[in-house]
């Protein structure tokens, strides 16, 4: 009986969490942001050399063979750097689909380029959740035609997996005749997330797969977005406590007015349960599999919430100051924001768990 | 992440459950935590004991069962006495600070003399903390023993002492030094309620019941011997226990119950003839609400596993009241709101739910939110100890009392 991290765990934890402290200052962060592309390409071989391009990708295919909850720990640790780099999509969601739906053919062909870091992938599951602005994707004759919005790790991406609108998974090259995948601009300038509109664009079916097999992903996904909120939030609350300790207004540190202190606690005692919660919810995905949907509903839903409260929260604690470009907090800020609402928003994936739990009709 | 027991935890439960099975029609009807233990209640007390079911960890020579201390083997008890909804050892004020407080700093004499019979229930005690003018800054406490020959002589007034119009014995905290700083004036007693000279009055809550007494003190004399710990040293023994309480208040395992019943509320009433699950706007609250329990749950599992493994549970641990009270409190207050109008209904009215138990609880766990360390003293806590954030500056009239 040992509830949390093996020393395994907490070696892979510390070794993404150092290299980032060193690779991805604010300054990285900021730079990144303000060039072209959100990815940084130092960040993308930096990540490669750990290992985390291959985490899920079994050992046979070059990978580490390692399951969600290694997944969460570094994602947490992304999100705690704010790092500009992909991950959800391209290193864990991506693998996924092609490890449980490809056929051999496609594992051997694709699995070890995208653990080594030579190929990177991007997903194109939305519609499977909800359709909006007229989107989803339909097979036909092995081609594929319709659009499909956000798009997740959509820059650089050398094959897309694309759920159709009967949940079957293809791969789609992005330079193919018939698809074109442009950046959606977001609030969160550390991430990419794309537009694809297909017209009878060529797809290679992932003969395994189906809704199963897109619905595993997504909660694989709404996993690691819930831990990449828990990071994100917990540089949050450091970076309010660090600044209210320092601050000085009325002749006293602004972090030993109750006021200030108790927004501070307040953060503290809603974000430290959520990572009980979100390390359960990685377990119960490899571990437990009748609570695997219901628990990376209740993972990405409750962190969508405290995760804004966090964000909303240590900006005031900075004052005007957590209001300006200059703190750079709205980094976190935004990166909480996007995590929210990828993959489906708290409202809606709390409706999906009360029909997981039969409370409506399916 | 290891969720299974080990072979040697395993058997062990099994062996409780297989007591269960077989004992389960002794156990009395009812849980009556807060009174007097009925006959029923004592003698399954002592079944338990017995077999190590309660009382587990306290040494024989004092009544107990003699086992080392296994955190893991405890919980697996409390966890199979719920899922087979048979009521547990007694708990009470006594077993859970009183006990402790003894084994760790009571005299041999004391021990021998008052840890078997409370844990068998023949002895109840309450609480003399908590003063009308010394709530949160219990430390300020002014009820006042003033030596006399070899006795303290006592005057002053504790208040929530739930239990006294029962209780036996009191543990309570008295001024001894009234010219020493705050904190080092003050001394640990224990007495009994039968003492020439105390008033228990009944205090009714916002409830309609009394859950809790005010107790006062007119020239109570209690021999000095009858001191836990040295004088001037009843805070720190008094810290000792409040650490037993802290970890009771916030159960996940009741959490989990009571939003359980809440579900089974909100499939089984209907309004205009549809469930009330069918609502989207309350059942997106009560979602809301099983997820934070899920949280909790497992952090939980995560302070557990943490005291198995001498590791530090640190913020994990110090959240726990604070989180779980409001938690509580948002569950009743959810299913008041599914009731609706039937929602208000209490005493003996017709159409009432759960005998009323639902804004009972409502209201009680508000005291409970309040009561045992406020929110407010629980966010100080948090931001300072687990945080490392500033402390007020004391304020430059305050010196020492």
């Amino acid at each position: 009986m040992e509830f949390g991290l093996s020393s395994e765990q907490r070696m892979l934890q510390d070794s993404v969490a150092r290299y980032l402290s060193d690779a991805c200052p604010l300054q990285h962060v900021r730079d990144t942001a303000a060039a072209a592309s959100p990815v940084s390409a130092a960040l993308t071989a930096g990540l490669a050399d750990l290992g985390v391009s291959g985490i899920v990708i079994p050992a046979e295919f070059g990978g580490m063979g390692l399951g969600l909850l290694d997944a969460a720990v570094i994602a947490e640790a992304l999100g705690y750097r704010v790092a500009p780099a992909c991950f959800v999509g391209a290193h864990v969601m991506a693998p996924l689909a092609i490890m449980s739906g490809g056929s051999e053919d496609q594992q051997k062909s694709w699995l070890p380029r995208l653990a080594s870091g030579a190929a990177k992938a991007a997903v194109a599951v939305t519609e499977s959740i909800m359709r909006r602005e007229g989107a989803g994707v339909a097979a036909k004759d092995g081609q594929l035609n319709g659009t499909a919005l956000f798009v997740l790790d959509a820059a650089d991406a050398d094959v897309i997996v694309v759920s159709d609108e009967t949940g079957c998974q293809h791969l789609v090259a992005p330079n193919a005749a018939g698809v074109e995948l442009t950046p959606l601009p977001t609030i969160d300038k550390t991430r990419s997330v794309g537009e694809l509109k297909l017209s009878g664009a060529a797809a290679d079916l992932l003969p395994r797969s189906g809704i199963e097999t897109t619905r595993r992903i997504i909660d694989a996904g709404r996993v690691m977005l819930a831990a990449d909120t828990l990071g994100a939030g917990a540089a949050m609350i450091e970076q309010s406590v660090a600044y209210a300790g320092q601050r000085m207004q009325f002749g006293r540190p602004i972090g030993s007015f109750q006021a200030v202190k108790h927004m501070c606690a307040e953060m503290a005692a809603g974000l430290e349960p959520c990572r009980s919660l979100v390390w359960y919810a990685a377990h119960a995905f490899d571990e437990v599999p009748g609570e695997s949907a219901l628990m990376a509903c209740h993972a990405k839903s409750h962190l969508s919430e405290v995760g804004r409260f966090v964000a909303r929260t240590a900006t005031e604690v900075h004052g005007g100051m957590g209001f300006t470009d200059l703190a750079g907090l709205h980094y976190w800020f935004k990166r909480i924001g996007l995590d929210r609402q990828l993959l489906g928003g708290p409202e809606l994936v709390r409706n999906e768990a009360a029909r997981l739990q039969g409370w409506i009709a399916a | 992440m290891d969720l299974t027991y080990s072979p040697e935890h395993e058997a062990f439960r099994r062996e409780v459950l297989d007591f269960l099975e077989a004992s389960r029609g002794k156990a009395p009807r009812g849980r009556g935590a807060a009174q007097r233990p009925t006959a029923e209640a004592v003698a399954w007390q002592a079944l338990l004991i017995e077999h190590g079911y309660a009382a587990r960890t306290i040494p024989k020579a004092y009544g107990g069962y003699g086992a080392s201390p296994d955190i893991l083997k405890s919980r697996i008890i409390g966890e199979a006495f719920t899922r087979a909804g048979v009521p547990p050892g007694l708990q009470n004020q006594g077993i859970s600070m009183l006990v402790p407080t003894l084994l760790e700093l009571g005299t041999e004499e004391q021990k021998r003399h008052w840890i078997g019979p409370t844990i068998r229930g023949d002895v109840v005690w309450c609480q003399g903390y908590s003063e009308p003018g010394s709530g949160s800054d219990l430390a300020s406490l002014q009820t006042r023993a003033s030596e006399d020959g070899d006795d303290f002589v006592i005057n002053g007034q504790k208040i929530w002492t739930s239990t006294a119009r029962e209780a036996d014995m009191i543990f309570c905290l008295v001024r001894t030094e009234p010219d020493k700083p705050k904190h080092d004036g003050i001394s640990y007693l224990i007495f009994s309620m039968a003492t020439p000279g105390i008033e228990v009055r009944p205090l009714v809550t916002m409830t309609g019941h009394a859950e809790f007494n005010e107790t006062f003190f007119t020239d109570v004399r209690v021999p000095k011997s009858q001191i836990v710990g040295k004088r001037g040293q009843g805070w720190f023994v008094a810290n000792a226990t409040l650490k037993h309480e802290r970890g009771m208040l916030g159960d996940p395992g009741q959490l989990e119950s009571r939003l359980q019943a809440l579900v089974e509320l909100m499939r089984n009433e209907t309004a205009d003839g549809a469930a009330i699950m069918e609502n989207p706007v309350l059942r997106d609250r009560l979602l809301r609400l099983q997820a934070e329990v899920a949280a909790m749950k497992f952090n939980g599992l995560r302070v557990l596993s943490a005291t198995i493994n001498d590791a530090e549970a640190g913020m994990a641990r110090l959240v726990v009241k604070l989180q779980a009270c409001e938690l509580a409190h948002q569950i009743s207050a959810l299913a008041i709101d599914a009731l609706g109008e039937l929602g208000v209904l209490y005493d003996e009215a017709p159409h009432l739910r759960a005998h009323g138990a639902w804004q009972q609880n409502y209201m009680f766990q508000l005291g409970l939110i309040i009561g045992g360390g406020t929110a407010q003293i629980q966010k100080n806590i948090i931001a300072e100890r687990g945080l490392g954030m500033p402390r007020e500056p004391k304020p430059a009239t305050e010196g020492g009392r």
